[in-house]
């Protein structure tokens, strides 16, 4: 195990970036304010100092160039790692992503690949102003080729951001700015740890009903389940997701198999979700194994509102409770 | 074939007050004594605003937001030249504009509060929303100098953007189509020298950001943003030209962030304290004060009334959007507005979130340390640390 270390999310993906930058010389770290500021969260704090200003690069202020540049220099043969400030400053460099970083394997038939990753803080929950609450996870993940990955906190956010910076596809590594630092968790430190992509992890296991969930929401799904668990004999098996895409059907069906009852709980808005495409592969795979019809608890149809009503729009601990009783008593 | 020069115009540099008060009479803009003295106001009330937002946001009484200290000649100077008629099109750091242009301080504080309810004023004005993404606003204000256009209207759009937004694409498609197309924009960029930690050298190698405009066929010019009269006087002959059908115009306004980008800011990691000295030397209210007073028009004790009557409105502003918040406003306001008309399963799950905040009052302040969801970081940065132990 060697030396363990209490991490929050922000210090457990700096330091993924970091063993990452020091193993690979080819990994380049470029955005917006990365540089001297170390990010406006900090993520990448102090790898300016330590890998100097060829390899962390503050770029002027351009999501569409910041994203194009990295593609062209993944295809030189580099490794970059581009931060996109907030999620919701990404639509400027959709083009390039659609059209360019996710095509670009399938069109030379591998001839040429895009081994990038696009790294942004993402979702509600900080109390933010327009535009830097929103959960836009879907956007990519309905386009084939780009690997979405979103980390549920420190350990496997340190994990997954260096899987994704070895992976030769290009990734949208979404990192929930709301549990940014809301917990520590133990890192082994000297240890190689790298959880592959593609899989999802079975966070306890039960035989009742099914959670699928990730992110933030893993946070507020354990919250909603101890009373029930300690109080009311509830056994849930919890899976929290990690790569949204492509999605570890496996793991989700062989769970529902199980126990023949699901809830799926996401902060993204309902219609297109995460939550509806887990929907339709459950009743192409293991439709007669349901004993209830599967619930989810999302994010509203509504663009999420301004801070003051955003508890509204974010799903909460009473709105799980709710629907696992639902799904109980059918 | 020989190599020829292609002629294309210099870009001019434009600075009528110094920081010494002292000014070029030649090119001083007549204005009478009552805009001058309102300018001023307008001014300290801007600076006030702001000084008393941050104080605001460091209680917790109001979220993140960007101020504009030090950059109130710019705003103000460029805001005055403005009719009714012309369309204000705002980025997310022209307080000073957005007060000329009748914001109420109370939907200031709103807006800062997270309430959409700070907008609704807007209706049947010529102004626009706050645009957050950088440059974003810059090619739907090309619109609205199209439909003027269109109208024949003798008006102009104005927009606002910084320096940063030069470096984005929809500030260039914007400006070209000004160009293409012969609209009646302006196109206003306070240059504060920083894109939060990005210094103006690193944002382009360009010498000046006004040279933008040549490559667009649109005038282009830099001003003393600090200084009132270079900006009043630049701006009102570019809107002259725009009602007049003769095109856009850029301007660069050259001016200083004295304060943080946003409250979630920390300039002390990427700039040197001398740099922010040098330009609180050329402070764009130092300057106006110290040319009112050498004509006359200013003086100590009217300075304190003015001060204190902006202290008041302040505080009355502050205080009806705390009665705002306090006064229960309807928490599900915001599916209302989402289409013109609400489609049935939006319907459905308005009635769903109805059941879920049953009996609760689930307003969010600025600060609080728990949300409805369970903790986490109350805002954006490092100003918040980590709870030492996790919940997990």
């Amino acid at each position: 195990m060697g030396k363990i270390e209490r991490l929050t999310m922000v210090e457990a993906i700096n330091l993924g970036l970091r063993e990452e930058m020091k193993r690979d010389s080819n990994v380049i770290i470029l955005g917006e304010d990365v540089g001297v500021d170390g990010g406006v969260f900090r993520v990448t704090k102090g790898l300016l100092s330590e890998f100097g200003a060829t390899r962390v690069i503050d770029t002027p202020l351009a999501e569409s160039a910041i994203v194009g540049a990295s593609i062209g220099l993944a295809l030189y043969g580099k490794r970059p790692v581009c931060e996109i400030q907030f999620s919701g400053f990404m639509y400027q460099a959709y083009h390039q992503l659609q059209s360019h970083a996710a095509r670009m394997r399938s069109r030379t038939w591998g001839a040429q690949t895009v081994p990038m990753v696009l790294r942004s803080p993402y979702g509600g929950g900080i109390r933010a102003l327009e535009h830097h609450s929103e959960s836009t996870e879907m956007i990519y993940t309905h386009i084939p080729g780009l690997v979405v990955v979103i980390p549920s906190g420190p350990r496997k956010a340190r994990s997954l951001i260096k899987s994704a910076i070895r992976s030769n596809d290009p990734i949208i590594f979404l990192e929930p700015s709301f549990i940014y630092r809301a917990f520590r968790e133990d890192i082994s430190v000297e240890e190689e740890d790298l959880y592959p992509l593609g899989r999802a992890q079975i966070v306890r296991e039960g035989s009742q009903f099914t959670l699928i969930t990730y992110g933030a929401m893993l946070s507020v799904v354990k919250k909603a389940i101890e009373k029930g668990i300690s109080q009311n004999g509830w056994d849930p098996e919890v899976i929290d997701l990690l790569t949204i895409s492509p999605m570890d059907t496996e793991t989700v069906i062989e769970s529902v198999k199980k126990t023949g009852r699901v809830l799926i709980v996401h902060e993204a808005h309902r219609t297109g979700g995460v939550a509806a495409e887990i929907f339709a592969r459950i009743q192409e795979f293991a439709f007669l194994s349901l004993q209830a019809p599967i619930e989810r608890v999302t994010g509203w149809d509504t663009p999420v509102p301004f801070f003051s009503r955003e508890n509204v729009y974010l799903p909460d601990v009473h709105q799980i409770e709710c629907a696992i009783e639902k799904i109980l008593k059918f | 074939m020989p190599r020829v020069k292609i002629p294309l115009y210099d870009i001019e540099s434009l600075s009528i007050l110094a920081p010494d008060g002292t000014c070029d009479k030649a090119l001083l803009p007549k204005l009478s004594r009552e805009t001058l003295l309102q300018a001023f106001e307008w001014m300290l009330l801007s600076r006030r605003l702001d000084e008393q937002a941050l104080r605001y946001q460091r209680q917790g009484r109001i979220g993140t937001f960007a101020p504009a200290l030090g950059q109130e000649a710019a705003q103000i100077g460029s805001a005055l030249c403005l009719t009714k008629e012309d369309w204000f099109i705002p980025s997310f750091r022209e307080v000073g504009v957005s007060l000329v242009r009748g914001f109420s301080i109370k939907n200031y504080f709103l807006y800062l509060m997270g309430f959409e309810d700070s907008n609704v004023d807007l209706k049947g004005t010529h102004n626009t929303a706050i645009a957050i993404p950088v440059a974003s606003q810059c090619t739907y204000a090309t619109g609205i100098a199209w439909g003027i256009k269109l109208d024949r209207k003798k008006a102009a759009a104005i927009v606002y953007f910084g320096d940063g937004a030069t470096s984005e694409g929809d500030f260039h498609e914007g400006l070209n189509f000004c160009g293409a197309l012969k609209l009646p924009c302006v196109f206003f960029c306070q240059n504060n020298q920083w894109a939060i930690s990005t210094s103006r050298k690193q944002q382009t190698a360009s010498q000046t950001l006004a040279q933008k405009a040549l490559a667009y066929g649109v005038s282009g010019i830099q001003v003393d943003g600090n200084d009132f009269f270079s900006v009043y006087r630049a701006t009102s002959e570019a809107l002259d030209r725009a009602r007049r059908g003769e095109g856009a115009t850029f301007i660069e306004a050259v001016t200083y962030r004295l304060s943080v980008h946003t409250t979630a800011d920390d300039p002390t990691v990427y700039r040197r304290k001398e740099e922010e000295e040098e330009w609180k030397k050329k402070d764009p209210l130092l300057r106006f004060r110290l040319y009112l007073q050498k004509e006359g028009l200013w003086n100590a004790r009217q300075e304190e009334v003015i001060e204190e009557k902006i202290k008041e409105k302040i505080k009355k502003g502050y205080e009806e959007a705390e009665h705002f918040r306090s006064a229960n406003p309807d928490p599900l306001a915001f599916f209302d507005h989402v289409y013109e008309k609400m489609p049935p399963y939006l319907q459905w799950q308005k009635e769903l979130a109805t059941q879920k905040i049953q009996g609760r009052n689930v307003i969010k302040g600025a600060s609080e340390k728990k949300g409805g969801s369970g903790g986490g970081a109350a805002a954006v940065g490092e100003l918040e640390e980590a709870p030492e132990e996790a919940k997990d």
